[in-house]
């Protein structure tokens, strides 16, 4: 392995745990009704299936406040180069580890530190105001991007011809269909170069055709980013796509390791659980 | 048993260590997150240029309805309460338009504005990372922009009744630059506060309609005759004070400014120790 250069990314994680406390939406209720049924069916049928959540703790100092623990003791080290592909039952914590690698949620223990200018694009909407239209999005972004108006004016041109939504560039973005929203949303975030990139899921969807486009686009971007994380049930993507495997269950990274050799394993458990 | 003594006392040590450097790194963090916002300022300009956009698309007259509303609920109150409290309509009326389009429109409605600073932005502050602060710099521009339509009753008013301050209006600019500063610090403030409890706004909004009652803004101060020692306990009394007085021709007392910068003060320190403490919590309480 060669030795990373000083001015490489990275993204380096130690004993990083994170908890969701709940607050809100009568968590009274909740708690009796985690208590009563679903506390006693997982602690007695543990393990046998593949869990979906992450576990729920009670704090001791404060009966009323339930926690959810998101991600359990995760330590990780990407460099520069790497393309990582996150997998995992349903709930296992990947959603939230790539929101914590973009530094939306910060952890309240462990460390996490990251090197490079970070795009993530984790949600189809991906903070895009959708009563605002297409272009009005656009300019949002590079405003946020700190962009001057030259580059404001490069990128709207960029993603309107990755989009190809012809006039419904200028209609508000609540009326497209999930296909066109996450062709923008996608053309946005893959128009500007970051170098670490990090993909939820949902960047799966859209017609065929769009998918070639977005393979190609995405090859682009890798090539030039750093480093690439995404999360999937789509397969094929992580074999075609990344090298490395992270393999995470009920918050805990339980497998680590090239696709190669991991990927068949996991699928194996995953089709042994149906 | 006996190879570590203390046991309790080491863990407990270590634990004030690590609570100490997580305050200091709360702290700069909160820091960062204020330089960060304020370098995002144009962002900012923009976003709250949207929002007010976006609540008037699709209507004819569009924002000027604020003006509209400010303008007949002044002109009716001014009859009213003119009469009820038996003054020159010549001597009130622009002391009304003023102080209701001070009260209504800026603090009242900051700091309503203030509790869903955080809330109304659920998408933003999951889907990308942001510094908190631009959302409180956008709820200011925000209302900024509300104030410059509403600002066209009381300078109408007085027009018609021709009341010019001089140059002793000037003295507003400084009051003005408070006024910012200090919604700024009630939106981190209130901000935080209501994305944790969510009982904060309607309690809000209660102390605010007692406040408007106990604060001159439909009676003016010589109102009371000389029974007036308690109103700098009320700490929107010099705030509004030092604005309003130099628009309407006076000058505010030293000791209304220094009650000014002296609230102003506390409120910022407070809000500033809260946010600092909420900020890493804000994603996951909202």
């Amino acid at each position: 392995m060669s030795e990373n250069s000083l001015n490489d990314s990275y993204i380096k994680i130690d004993h990083l745990s994170l908890e969701f406390p709940l607050y809100h939406g009568g968590s009274r209720s909740l708690k009796k009704t985690l208590f009563v049924k679903a506390g006693r069916m997982l602690t007695k049928q543990k393990r046998q299936h593949q869990r979906t959540g992450g576990d729920v703790v009670f704090q001791e100092n404060d009966p009323n406040q339930i926690l959810i623990q998101a991600l359990h003791d995760i330590n990780l080290d990407i460099r520069a180069g790497e393309r990582v592909g996150l997998v995992g039952h349903n709930g296992a914590g990947k959603s939230t580890l790539l929101r914590t690698m973009a530094g939306i949620y910060e952890p309240a223990h462990g460390h996490i530190q990251t090197r490079g200018n970070i795009d993530a694009l984790l949600d189809p909407n991906a903070g895009m105001n959708p009563a605002l239209s297409g272009r009005e999005n656009i300019f949002l972004r590079g405003k946020r991007l700190g962009f001057s108006k030259e580059q404001i004016r490069h990128l709207e041109k960029d993603v309107e011809e990755f989009a190809e939504l012809n006039e419904f560039m200028d209609l508000p973005v609540r009326i497209y269909s999930s296909g066109m929203a996450m062709r923008l949303g996608f053309g946005l975030s893959t128009a500007t170069t970051p170098k670490i990139l990090l993909l939820d899921e949902w960047f799966m969807a859209g017609d065929s055709v769009f998918q070639e486009k977005a393979a190609q686009r995405l090859e682009n971007i890798v090539q030039s980013a750093e480093i690439v994380v995404l999360t999937t049930h789509y397969l094929p993507a992580v074999r075609s796509w990344c090298q490395r495997l992270i393999w995470l269950e009920a918050g805990r990274i339980i497998a680590d390791g090239p696709v190669d050799t991991l990927l068949d394993r996991y699928i194996e458990t995953m089709e042994a659980d149906i | 048993m006996g190879t570590s003594p203390h046991p309790s006392k080491v863990s407990e040590k270590l634990l004030v260590i690590h609570h100490g450097f997580l305050s200091f790194l709360r702290h700069r963090q909160g820091w960062q997150d204020i330089i960060y916002g304020l370098k995002l300022w144009k962002l900012a300009i923009s976003l709250g240029w949207l929002d007010i956009k976006l609540r008037y698309r699709g209507s004819v007259v569009g924002p000027l309805w604020m003006t509209l509303s400010s303008a007949l609920m002044v002109g009716s109150m001014g009859l009213i309460y003119s009469t009820l409290f038996k003054m020159v309509l010549r001597d009130y009326l622009p002391f009304l338009a003023l102080s209701m389009i001070l009260w209504q429109n800026v603090l009242s409605a900051i700091i309503s504005d203030a509790c869903t600073c955080f809330l109304q932005a659920n998408d933003t502050i999951h889907s990308i990372k942001l510094p908190y602060f631009v959302q409180a710099l956008r709820t200011m521009v925000r209302n900024f922009i509300v104030l410059a339509h509403n600002i066209i009753v009381p300078l109408v008013v007085f027009v018609i009744f021709r009341v010019w301050p001089g140059w002793v209006g000037l003295l507003s600019i400084p009051a003005l630059a408070l006024w910012l500063i200090d919604g700024i610090a009630v939106c981190l403030l209130l901000g935080s506060l209501c994305a944790r409890y969510r009982d904060i706004p309607p309690i809000v909004n209660s102390i605010m309609q007692v406040v408007f009652y106990v604060t001159p803004i439909i009676w003016q101060p010589s109102q009371l005759a000389g029974k007036d020692w308690w109103l700098p306990l009320n700490p929107f009394y010099p705030l509004i004070e030092i604005l309003r007085l130099p628009l309407l021709g006076g000058v505010p007392s030293l000791f209304v400014w220094e009650c000014a910068f002296g609230y102003s003060f506390v409120l910022c320190l407070v809000a500033w120790f809260i946010f600092a403490r909420a900020r890493p919590r804000l994603a996951f309480w909202i």
